[in-house]
């Protein structure tokens, strides 16, 4: 049994001009101390699915079916407060944009401490110590952690906020583009410390961001998503040497290497669609270069193509 | 001057380029110490050539850009536009006419149109603004423009706003209000940085095609290398502040001279799992360039530096080879 197994999870907004079909029967599954990543373009859902992964929705949103389970628990009929004995002790999260996740007038420290503190029973000093000990382990001097945030480069903040994600001992962090606004070298030196971690305390992680060489080093399996569905989803060798659905190799191919051959980037014509009225039948039809009729009629499956290879497509690549 | 980095009939040429910002403190706001933005940078840029700036945030690259469109006024230094110094003209007629040559493309489509104007305003502003042709023609030059980015039929966009466009239809947009009054040049700041993949490489594409209708000299501002790759002919890296390695694209990255370019792109992820990268791991963080002492600025962090290094000027960019510059003692 993984530690987490969603299935046919399908989450909408609701507004005014009507629901947007952000999320839309998406399955995977996750095991202890595995990493998962999920890649996709700006407003292809990846966000809202870990969102709704957690429950940490708006108020117009809502999940219209499917499973989450968690350690054989499905978290979905769960209420606001069952939920938080999951949230931050269970499954933690790394929001994207570490600079505006801290609060600016406490010292981190006092953050941590909040965190910590308001999931466990700690007396003040305790925690002091546990956040130190946090501290090493993110690669942060604890001499710094009394200051504030903007004392912090921008470096400084995301390992703050990874260490506020270990603070309960989580079994899962969802670690949402957690090296978007950095700069090359720091993002490679933060990336190797959370790799290590996970294996260091056989975490499970789900990593999401655009970046799929950033996902490519830290994932063993990759899920493809578009417009709000799981398109492929296979380990990261075989996604990147054979993938199945035209839109993974519509996205490889755009995608430039500053290592390699220099192949030719191809343009993927059009633009991703509105998801109040998303395409009928495949989502990704009205720009895939291999559609035929059927594709814009049914929704493809998200099958078990070949032993852990899943793709949703009528046309898929030839293997 | 080193006169080997430059050729002498570049479309654009910049000598020995400077920028200092400062930094005012204490009761009266006296100024006493400098950011150096920017300090001694030097290149050419033939028509038709595509010149990468990469780096980290904070190195100098956005400012480069704004000084050579004048932008901002540099402190120091030489900018040859065919041959005459804009560095130094003063606002108004001449300034205006160095102007009308050149044009700049921001990273951010969003920020960088007015939203209360349609995209004909938008584009049809530096046409109006340098007294470009009547109202009659300068509609024909956006409906061009338009067509000429692929937002066909340009009847349907010309009086559209930007929020009814998309990221990439937007920075299209922004590339057709540069193109409009037939610059020669062009900065274009991370003008794919916000969009996504898919998108991306069309408005990359069509970047590359519009320099050789155009044949026009380009700098590009970007921090992704694998971009750069794709874009530019020659690739130039800098530090805080400092030209530290220039040469054509893929000497640079696949041979890479200087000890920070090196641990640069050892350290941008590589989108194939069977690829495995050595990342070259360099000491500390980049500070800011506030009264830079004068040895090599990157001194403190470089992995090969010796005491010659610290008892030295900053190196100067020098020759190995096919032209491929790099400022430090120790290549």
């Amino acid at each position: 049994m993984a530690l987490l197994e969603v299935s046919d999870l399908t989450m909408h907004y609701r507004t005014r001009s009507g629901w947007v079909q952000a999320v839309e029967r998406v399955n995977l599954s996750l095991d202890r101390g595995a990493a998962i990543g999920l890649v996709g373009e700006s407003g292809c859902g990846k966000t809202s699915l870990a969102m709704s992964l957690l429950k940490l929705l708006p108020s117009n949103a809502q999940i219209k079916e499917g499973q989450i389970l968690f350690d054989g628990n499905d978290l979905v009929p769960l209420t606001e407060d069952q939920m938080r004995r999951y949230r931050w002790e269970r499954i933690s999260m790394v929001f994207q944009a570490a600079m505006n996740s801290l609060n600016p007038v406490y010292t981190v420290r006092d953050q941590i401490v909040e965190a910590i503190q308001y999931h466990m029973p700690m007396r003040y000093e305790e925690a002091w110590s546990r956040v130190a000990k946090l501290f090493e382990f993110v690669g942060l001097d604890p001499g710094v952690m009394n200051q504030y945030p903007h004392e912090y480069s921008g470096g400084m903040k995301q390992r703050a906020v990874i260490a506020m994600a270990l603070a309960c001992d989580p079994d899962i962090i969802i670690a949402d583009e957690p090296t978007t606004a950095l700069d090359v070298i720091v993002q490679d030196r933060i990336l190797k410390r959370m790799d290590e971690i996970r294996s260091e305390l056989n975490m499970a992680m789900i990593y999401i961001s655009h970046d799929i060489a950033v996902i490519a080093e830290v994932s063993d399996r990759i899920g493809v998503m578009y417009a709000g569905k799981m398109m492929e989803m296979a380990d990261v060798v075989t996604i990147f040497q054979k993938p199945l659905h035209p839109y993974t190799f519509a996205l490889m191919s755009a995608f430039p290497s500053v290592r390699g051959e220099k192949h030719e980037l191809v343009e993927l014509p059009g633009e991703p669609p509105d998801l109040i009225s998303p395409p009928k039948g495949c989502r990704f039809h009205p720009r895939c270069p291999q559609a035929t009729a059927v594709c814009s009629e049914k929704a493809p499956e998200f099958t078990e193509v070949e032993p852990g290879h899943f793709c949703a497509c009528w046309n898929p690549r030839s293997k | 001057m080193p006169d080997t980095v430059t050729a002498t009939d570049a479309l654009i040429k910049v000598d020995n380029l400077s920028k200092y910002y400062p930094l005012a403190s204490g009761l009266f706001s006296r100024v006493r110490h400098y950011i150096h933005a920017v300090e001694g940078v030097s290149f050419a840029a033939d028509a038709g050539e595509v010149i990468g700036l990469a780096g980290e945030s904070g190195c100098g690259k956005t400012t480069t850009g704004k000084l050579l469109l004048r932008l901002i006024a540099p402190t120091n230094g030489y900018i040859y536009f065919n041959g005459i110094d804009v560095a130094r003209i003063p606002s108004g007629g001449k300034l205006k006419a160095y102007r009308r040559q050149v044009q700049m493309i921001f990273q951010d489509p969003y920020e960088s149109m007015n939203p209360r104007k349609t995209l004909y305003d938008i584009i049809a502003e530096p046409l109006a603004v340098h007294k470009i042709g009547n109202i009659v023609g300068r509609e024909q030059v956006v409906a061009d423009s338009l067509a000429r980015v692929g937002l066909v039929p340009p009847e349907t966009f010309m009086f559209r706003y930007p929020h009814e466009l998309s990221g990439g239809q937007r920075q299209r947009v922004a590339i057709a209000r540069a193109i409009g009054i037939k610059p020669r040049f062009i900065v274009a700041d991370e003008p794919t940085s916000m969009l996504d993949v898919s998108i991306r490489t069309g408005v990359m594409k069509l970047l590359l095609e519009l320099r050789q209708e155009y044949n026009l000299a380009m700098l590009y501002i970007t921090h992704d290398l694998a971009v750069a790759r794709y874009m530019c002919e020659r690739l130039a890296i800098m530090y805080l502040g400092r030209m530290v390695e220039l040469g054509p694209t893929e000497e640079v990255l696949q041979n890479p001279l200087h000890p920070y370019t090196k641990a640069l792109i050892s350290a941008v992820p590589v989108p194939d799992p069977t690829f495995k990268r050595e990342a070259i791991p360099i000491k500390g963080s980049i500070s800011r360039p506030v009264d830079p002492p004068s040895y090599c600025r990157f001194y403190p962090r470089c992995p090969v530096a010796t005491d010659y290094c610290r008892e030295n000027k900053h190196p100067p960019l020098e020759d190995k080879g096919d032209g491929h510059y790099v400022a430090c003692y120790n290549v």
